[in-house]
């Protein structure tokens, strides 16, 4: 079996039990919001919330290089730290972070391979008291866009039929639904971005969590014309199911130029004029 | 303290498939349901028994999945 391209950015639950208290590692449990943390969590974890401190609390967009700064600093994490993500959702906003992350160019960052879900599933030990860590001292890099997809982007991307990843459910792509089950409408049209291919985040994933294996996602990926030959576009609704795409492509796959689309379909789904492709994906779409 | 009694089922709820994890955290027991594909988390309940906190987890994810509107595609 091929090992991931860069399998030094996963750990596994056993590894993280075994490094509890390594004083140059901080957990950080990533979730939609504190709820689960405070139910219980891995001892000596932090909690980040992604609705309030991963992202700009006044225009949509990700924190600023001080505002990113200013959150590390104040978990205790300096720039020398390995700091471990995990979170529910099979990682989604976990996958959120570590793209920021990267963004603001942090060097030693790592996702808990299953997340949340393994360490409660496997019984292993939470705690519940909140750590407090004292403020470290952190300075992020100039933020690299190469991994951040604009709309501009995105347009040019569909118009050259160049590959674009639709990471949402199958009814999400074809405009049945406009967001996932259970959750709120942020789009005023369903469907999807023309030429796009639907490869749903979870089919990169096994039922425990994990990450699929180099071999399956290489030919899951693959068999939708994704071999990394040309450049990526991944996106959802929000931009954090592709996170986890985004990831797998670049990390685990080891793909060069592979960028996530953080505006998705809450951004084009709400444009004037954009174009829009219902249903499943067209003819050409496959044979591009 | 330890997760005990760790458990998954699917069911249908309001015509979408949902998925309920339970757990054991102490005294008391924690359930979560999700909308399966895509995964995202309706809701967090916990009860006395696993009984409880499923009913009540249910209760939310009904009324949140009720709301779901189809269109056509």
């Amino acid at each position: 079996m091929t090992t991931y391209a860069h399998p030094e950015v996963l750990v596994t639950t056993s590894w993280v039990a075994e490094h509890l208290r390594d004083p140059k590692l901080r957990l950080v449990e990533v979730d939609v919001d504190t709820s689960a943390y405070s139910q219980g969590h891995i001892p000596g974890a932090i909690a980040w919330a992604w609705t309030t401190q991963l992202a700009d609390q006044v225009r949509r967009d990700i924190l600023s290089q001080a505002e990113f700064e200013n959150l590390l600093a104040s978990s205790g994490i300096s720039n020398d730290t390995t700091v471990i993500l995990y979170g529910d959702n099979n990682n989604w906003f976990a996958a959120w972070a570590f793209w920021q992350a990267k963004i603001y160019g942090h060097r030693d960052v790592r996702i808990l391979d299953g997340g949340r879900k393994k360490w409660i599933a496997e019984g292993r030990d939470v705690a519940t008291d909140v750590p407090t860590y004292p403020r470290a001292s952190y300075k992020a890099l100039a933020a690299d866009l190469s991994i951040r997809a604009y709309l501009p982007q995105v347009q040019e991307q569909s118009r050259n039929r160049q590959p674009l990843v639709d990471v949402r459910s199958p009814q999400e792509f074809t405009g049945e639904i406009l967001a996932p089950p259970g959750l709120p409408e942020t789009a005023q049209r369903g469907g999807h971005i023309p030429h796009a291919r639907n490869i749903p985040w979870g089919k990169a994933a096994n039922d425990d969590g994990t990450f699929k294996s180099y071999d399956e996602l290489k030919a899951l990926y693959g068999g939708e014309g994704i071999d990394g030959t040309r450049p990526i576009i991944a996106y959802c609704r929000i931009g954090e199911r592709s996170s986890h795409t985004w990831f797998v492509l670049k990390y685990l796959l080891g793909f060069q130029n592979v960028t996530n689309y953080d505006g998705s379909w809450t951004e084009w789904g709400n444009l004037v004029g954009a174009p829009v492709e219902k249903g499943t994906a067209s003819a050409s779409a496959r044979a591009a | 303290m330890k997760p005990e009694s760790y458990e998954e089922k699917r069911l249908e709820v309001e015509g979408w498939p949902v998925r309920l994890t339970s757990y054991k955290l102490g005294d008391v027991f924690h359930c979560q349901a999700d909308n399966v594909s895509p995964g995202a988390t309706l809701v967090r309940e916990t009860g006395a028994t696993r009984d409880e906190a499923e009913r009540k987890a249910l209760e939310v994810a009904r009324r949140r999945l009720s709301r779901t509107r189809r269109h056509s595609a």
